[in-house]
């Protein structure tokens, strides 16, 4: 698939191994893991993983750096909330949701990426975060509409009904294969991994065709694509919409996941600082990146948290040591982290373990 | 002992190899004079030895000290001065500000200061006024003016009669034949015939690398050659 | 329109465009004192913005760097301002005016040797290494802003911070209908006055004119002899201090401050120096006292459109001057 941009070393293969590995063990998830937490958090890692990919598009691919990536998300989530709110619980909420999601995302997209025309190309950072502050503020202050802080919670269509049966049992009851219940949670989970898998293919094969090779020339040297004669900035916007979409799409099959959504599950700064932390932790430029550094964060956020707030309290009696391994301490090591990342390893480990490894 | 001596010099900007193996020996005193065609590497010759980039391999020495490494305001402390292509003018300053900058102390010596204002009227005229204001031939005579405005043992200038009027040309060729006699002049140029009237030595570069050297009276004779390496015949 | 453009510029150009909006405000306010009133805010927020600013602009002018980091050291100014404050509370409170001076001296010069130094950290760790490379330096940097505010976090706590004022700073003078509170007159002067400082280091010292060379033409400024990497140093470490002082003012100003001061300042911040132009305080200046002044008319005018308004004011400016109001020549 990569076979115009990337010579395959054994690097590659150990990540689209580990990448393979990561898809088997969200594809059986419910199975593998009988908690319902663990489910959550495949959710969550499924995704993560496009909104990540998508935010790949720009960053790593054409070179744009944008601030308003948590925004997009925010509209499809907030699309889908509102309209199944209003609408009530029903697939024809769930498409006129992710519809109205992806047209507000279309239209700021083209909006911010027409301003990009006129400014420089510096400049467009600094607009994207403003704006991305000016959707949370409106979020809030909008209530009656967004429910303001608290956020909405609603209820998704019925075949995700915790309680439907999907395939009884003998005795009427519902079926469980595995010891997992064949219910509407199940079908709740492969909608988000399908419908996540189908977004991260369709993203893949676009940087494997021949517009994937332009982006990445856009991204090496700007000034000589346009000499080759590619309109940079129609190719930019582009781009910067596409990945618009595909972010408000995420987030609405979030929104119908969760069945709840608020400022802080759908457009803090949090959550772009988290894509941020995973794009540059799994790879920039490298589709499978986001695989990794999805998976890797959100394990992390999770399971990490719950490890340091072990250690302190094991610690307690140690001076200093818990304060530093206090899970409040936790976005402070991230940070930490982050920048070490960005300095030491500006590939990430997949575009690290990537470069190893004798060319084939 | 030449004052300024190219040695196999390589350099590369980003992937591209645009010097091969330039090797040149600039005596002490005069103008010397490197033409080329454009893309030949003019520019980047005078760059990589003011240290703007970074010849790998290869070494440039002054006066017997390698200088390939240095800093460029190393090399500039060095009594070189450097005329770029686009001139290097700070429109956002005074004329006074610009010359102030090129000074050691921040202080005009009076008697070279009257030099330049005879030698340059029109920076007298603007001397309060911000550079931006000054028309092209008035910005390169800024330029000129502030590599000389302190002794120099080597300045380094890059092609300064584009797109002047033919009168400026003239005044800038009489500048320079002054200013070299009591320094000397690396000067690249496009302009033969601006070239031919001030030249003792030179030396042609051609894709990156010097493809004849000697003195100009005997290139200026040889029109063939003139052909061969500049293209000039119309 | 060339006319107008004429006009306006015989008139002071970009500069009569706050003048402009306070008399448009004027007429849609009606009452004189509540403008007067709102104006003094206006121009009080819009120095402390400057300050904030100022750095940035002149550190992205020169040295072609994004620094967003670089609310870290407005919220580090406010709160250690905060604490040295708390710490002199005695002070604070006597009738001595030369104590209470003394006090805001103190807190003031810690929240500015704060910067001094912290900028010189972060200039040689963090920034230096990643100089030529736009995309590590946001990400870097950014990463150093989540950093310090969890330091913050960590070391103030959560709640929020309130801020002893000096007693002679306390209060408002009442002029006929129109009130005026004490402290905004004193963070204008202040403002004022480090702006005054500014211009005159930057447009009658040497270091000033290297400065403003370098941000048209660093590699000519090298040519010429200076190693304008040390330049960038001591730009940073100023720049830094500035924002520190900012904060340390804000803080003052607001009474009540919390960890995310930094992360809120940032997008004002930014925002003023888009409006305003890289590379020059002036348009620096500009562009803070018009969002000063709009972020008070419009709060009182339309409050649900107030933050918005700076957005507004941005996509505005940048329609008509791309590359803000009065970026440094180039």
């Amino acid at each position: 698939m990569n076979a115009l941009s990337q010579t395959t070393t054994s690097g590659t293969k150990a990540v689209k191994a580990a990448v393979l590995l990561i898809f088997a063990l969200l594809l059986f998830a419910p199975f593998l893991f009988q908690d319902v937490r663990a489910l959550e958090v495949a959710a969550r890692v499924c995704v993560f993983i496009v909104l990540v990919a998508s935010y790949d598009l720009l960053i790593g691919y054409t070179g744009i750096v944008s601030f308003a990536h948590t925004m997009f998300f925010g509209f499809g989530a907030y699309g889908a909330a509102i309209s199944l709110k209003q609408m009530g619980p029903g697939w024809d909420a769930v498409v006129v949701g992710a519809l109205a999601g992806m047209g507000v995302s279309l239209i700021v997209a083209v909006a911010i990426g027409l301003l990009s025309l006129r400014v420089k190309a510096i400049f467009f950072a600094m607009i994207t975060l403003a704006t991305a502050s000016v959707a949370l503020v409106l979020a809030s202050q909008l209530s009656d509409f967004t429910g303001g802080e608290d956020g909405i919670t609603y209820r998704a269509p019925a075949l995700f009904k915790t309680a439907t049966k999907l395939m009884l049992d003998e005795n009427g009851k519902v079926l469980r294969v595995f010891g997992v219940k064949i219910n509407g949670k199940l079908a709740a989970y492969y909608f988000v991994f399908f419908s996540c898998l189908a977004l991260f293919v369709v993203m893949l094969r676009m940087v494997g065709s021949p517009l994937g090779t332009v982006l990445k020339a856009i991204r090496e040297n700007e000034a000589r694509a346009e000499a080759i004669g590619y309109r940079v900035v129609s190719y930019r916007t582009f781009v910067f919409c596409i990945a618009a979409l595909v972010a408000s799409l995420a987030g609405t099959i979030y929104a119908i996941w969760l069945k709840y959504t608020g400022p802080d599950t759908a457009l803090s700064f949090a959550i772009m600082i988290d894509i941020l932390l995973m794009v540059v932790i799994g790879g920039m430029g490298t589709m499978w990146g986001a695989v990794i550094g999805a998976t890797m964060l959100v394990l992390s956020q999770y399971y990490l948290r719950d490890l340091m707030g072990a250690a302190a309290k094991a610690t307690v009696d140690i001076p200093i040591l818990p304060h530093v391994l206090d899970p409040d301490r936790w976005l402070f090591w991230l940070g930490i982290i982050f920048i070490l990342l960005v300095y030491f390893f500006p590939k990430g480990i997949a575009g690290t373990v990537m470069a190893k490894g004798a060319p084939r | 002992m030449s004052l300024l001596s190219l040695n196999s010099m390589k350099t590369n900007i980003g992937q591209y190899a645009v010097l091969h193996d330039v090797t040149l020996e600039v005596p002490e005193g005069g103008v010397f004079v490197l033409l080329g065609r454009n893309g030949a590497g003019k520019t980047t010759t005078l760059r990589s030895i003011m240290g703007l980039w970074q010849p790998s391999p290869g070494s440039v020495l002054f006066n017997g000290q390698d200088i390939t490494a240095m800093h460029t305001a190393d090399i500039a402390r060095l009594d070189i001065a450097f005329v770029p292509e686009n001139m290097g003018v700070f429109g956002g300053l005074t004329v006074e500000e610009n010359l102030i900058l090129a000074t050691a102390k921040g202080r005009f010596d009076p008697t070279r200061l009257k030099r330049i204002y005879e030698l340059f009227p029109a920076l007298e005229t603007f001397w309060t006024k911000q550079a931006w204001a000054l028309s092209g031939g008035q910005k390169q005579m800024l330029a000129v003016a502030r590599a000389i405005i302190e002794p120099r043992a080597l300045i380094l200038i890059d092609e300064p009669t584009k797109g002047l009027a033919p009168a400026i040309v003239d005044a800038m060729a009489d500048a320079f034949r002054e200013i070299a006699q009591n320094t000397t002049i690396l000067l690249v140029e496009q302009n033969f015939e601006f070239a031919k009237s001030l030249g003792r030595d030179m030396a042609v570069i051609d894709d990156g690398r010097i493809a004849h050297s000697g003195t100009m009276a005997d290139f200026a004779a040889d029109t063939a050659l003139q052909d061969r390496l500049l293209s000039l015949s119309a | 329109m060339q006319q107008i453009n004429d006009f306006a510029g015989r008139l002071g150009g970009v500069y009569l465009l706050p003048v402009v909006v306070a008399a448009l405000a004027f007429v849609m306010i009606g009452a004189p004192s509540s403008w007067v009133t709102l104006t003094v805010a206006g121009l009080a927020m819009g120095m402390m913005i400057f300050l904030m600013a100022s750095g940035l602009s002149l550190v992205f002018g020169l040295m072609d760097v994004l620094n967003f980091g670089h609310s870290a050291f407005v919220s580090f100014g406010a709160f250690i301002a905060a604490s040295v404050l708390a710490w002199l509370s005695g002070w604070l409170e006597a009738d001595a005016v030369s104590l209470n001076i003394a006090a805001l001296f103190l807190a003031f010069g810690a929240a500015i040797l704060f910067g001094l130094v912290a900028g010189w950290f972060f200039e040689t760790v963090i920034v230096k290494p990643v100089y030529k490379d736009h995309l590590r330096q946001i990400l870097i940097t950014m990463g150093a802003l989540i950093v310090a505010e969890q330091m913050i976090l960590a070391i103030w706590g959560g709640t929020p911070v309130s801020v002893p004022r000096p007693e002679f700073l306390e209060g408002s003078l009442l002029i006929g209908d129109i009130t005026i509170e004490i402290y905004r007159i004193f963070a204008f002067l202040l403002g004022l006055g480090v702006y005054a400082a500014l211009y005159l280091t930057l447009n009658r010292t040497r270091i000033g004119l290297l400065i403003r060379a370098g941000v048209e033409n660093r590699e000519m400024v090298e040519a010429l002899g200076f190693r304008v990497d040390r330049l960038f140093v001591a730009v940073f470490m100023l720049g830094s201090a500035l924002a520190a002082l900012g904060g340390a003012m804000w803080a003052g100003y607001e009474t009540l401050i919390t960890p995310a001061l930094g992360a809120e300042m940032m997008i004002v911040v930014f925002i003023v120096v888009i409006i305003g132009g890289l590379g020059s305080i002036q348009g620096t200046l500009l562009g803070a006292i018009m969002v000063g002044l709009m972020a008070n008319y419009i709060g009182y005018l339309a409050p649900k459109l107030a933050l918005a308004s700076n957005m507004i004011l941005m996509v505005a400016i940048l329609l008509w001057r791309p590359n803000g109001l009065k970026p440094a020549a180039k």
